[in-house]
This record gives C-alpha cells, structure tokens and sequence, in this order.
C-alpha cells in the first residue's frame, strides 16, 4: 500500500476490499510502521476502497485505540459515499476522527 | 414459497472465501438488476454473515458454509447461511450491537446490527453444538427498463 509521511503525519492510502481476511495485513503493516515512524497523526485514506464490511470499522477502531495510547490522533479520510453508510451505522463520526470530502491527497 | 430462481453454492470456511461468497451473491442477484447501493448492501450483509462462520461458528478449525440464494416474486432476495459449527448459546445477546466473543480480534461486534440496517429482514437459529442458520432478506427496487 502506498504510504505517505509528511513532518509528523502518516498517511496509508488503503485500496480494494476490506474484509476480515484483508485486515490483518492492513493491521500489521500499519501497526508496524506507526511503530518504526511514530508518527503522531495517522490517517486512513479510503478513497481506492470499493468494499468494507465491520471488519474494516474493527480495524479503524484498533487503530484509534493504538493512536490514543501513543498519545497521537487517528483521522480517516477520502470515504467514498458507499461506505459513508456502514461508517455512520458504527458511530465512528462520534469520535471525530473523520475527515470530510473524498479524493487522493497525494501532495 | 414461490421460487423463481435458485443457487446453492458449498464453501470451506476459510478467510480467503469471503470475497468469493460476496462476488457469489452478487452475481446471482445481477439478473434482478439491482442498484449499486443494492448490491453494496447485500454484499455486505452476505459478507458479515460469512465472516461470522469463519471467525465463530468454526474458530481454528475448517468446515463447511452453505449458502443459498433464492430469487422470489416481487425482485425479493432470500439468503440462508448455513453452517455446522458451535452455534450460538444465547442468539438475542450475540445480536446485541458490539457485543463481540472476540474482542481480541479487534472485531466490532457489528455484523448482525449491518444485516440488520441493510436487509429488509434477518432471522437466526441455532443449536449449540449443531450449527447456525442466518436468512436475510431484501426487496429490490422494481427498474423500469424501456422495450
């Protein structure tokens, strides 16, 4: 996947399917780059995702849960109006993490 | 049950199946010319339930997933996930939103609160020991289509 960091920022840009079985690759390559980078914003670009289940909501919240304990911030990004529905449904809006607008901010 | 169109498909419950169930049910239905969003929907709902057969019904181990899919009058979708696995003990408390049996997995105990938002109707039956059955359904919108 491609990644960006940016000062302080990481950003992963995520593509195709996220399911359970897609997860835990997206997981560990996250989590092992938040480890090596530290960065203290990390955000999830959606804007390639043509499919999420609540496997993806469980590894938005993993991520949150990692950003917090490292004192950082969690930000999700270029959600496509077809997961905007599955997004609301987890309540994910209530911690504020998402990012209005959907588009490939490779800059 | 007036059954217009019919298809029973057998996978091993095995994470890498996922998408092909998905893909399975969504080009089934296809013949019913459903929108984007119904289809999104369905492969959704159709993808939640699967995922709880790998990750519940058979933990670590393999068995089998039965889906079938049933196209009734009115642009109706019928959906049974069938599965032999430890079934559910209390099935109101594992339909409850969040509430997961696998917290370690980082799974968001959301998956029948999805069927639920994205079908028109779910039901579940279980036996512990013996297997899970998840039906869903879902009422297309009826496409004009010139002649």
């Amino acid at each position: 996947m491609k990644t960006v960091m940016q000062g302080n920022e990481l950003t992963l840009f995520l593509s195709g399917d996220i399911d359970h079985h897609s997860a835990r690759a997206i997981r560990e390559t996250a989590d092992g780059l938040v480890q090596e980078k530290h960065p203290h914003v990390l955000k999830l670009n959606f804007a390639d995702v043509g499919f999420m289940d609540s496997s993806g909501i469980g590894l938005i919240m993993g991520r949150y849960r990692t950003m917090q304990l490292y004192g950082g911030m969690l930000r999700v990004t270029g959600v496509p109006d077809e997961l905007r529905r599955i997004m609301e449904l987890s309540g994910i809006n209530a911690l504020d993490v998402l990012e209005g607008g959907k588009g490939n901010e490779y800059s | 049950m007036n059954i217009l169109n019919e298809t029973t498909i057998t996978l091993d419950s095995r994470s890498c199946n996922e998408a092909y169930a998905r893909g399975a049910v969504a080009m089934f239905i296809s013949s019913l010319d459903p929108t984007v969003s119904e289809i999104s929907d369905i492969k959704t709902a159709v993808s939640e339930a699967v995922t709880n057969c790998v990750v519940h019904a058979y933990r670590d181990n393999v068995g089998k997933i039965r889906i079938n899919v049933r196209i009734l009058p009115e642009n109706t979708v019928y959906i049974r996930i069938t599965d032999k696995g430890c079934g559910i003990n209390d099935v109101k408390k594992a339909m409850e939103p969040l509430f997961t049996t696998a917290p370690g997995e980082e799974r968001a105990g959301l998956g029948f609160a999805v069927m639920q938002s994205f079908c028109d109707a779910v039901s579940v039956r279980s036996t512990p020991g013996k297997g899970t059955s998840v039906t869903l359904r879902k009422k297309l919108s009826l496409r004009c289509h010139n002649v």
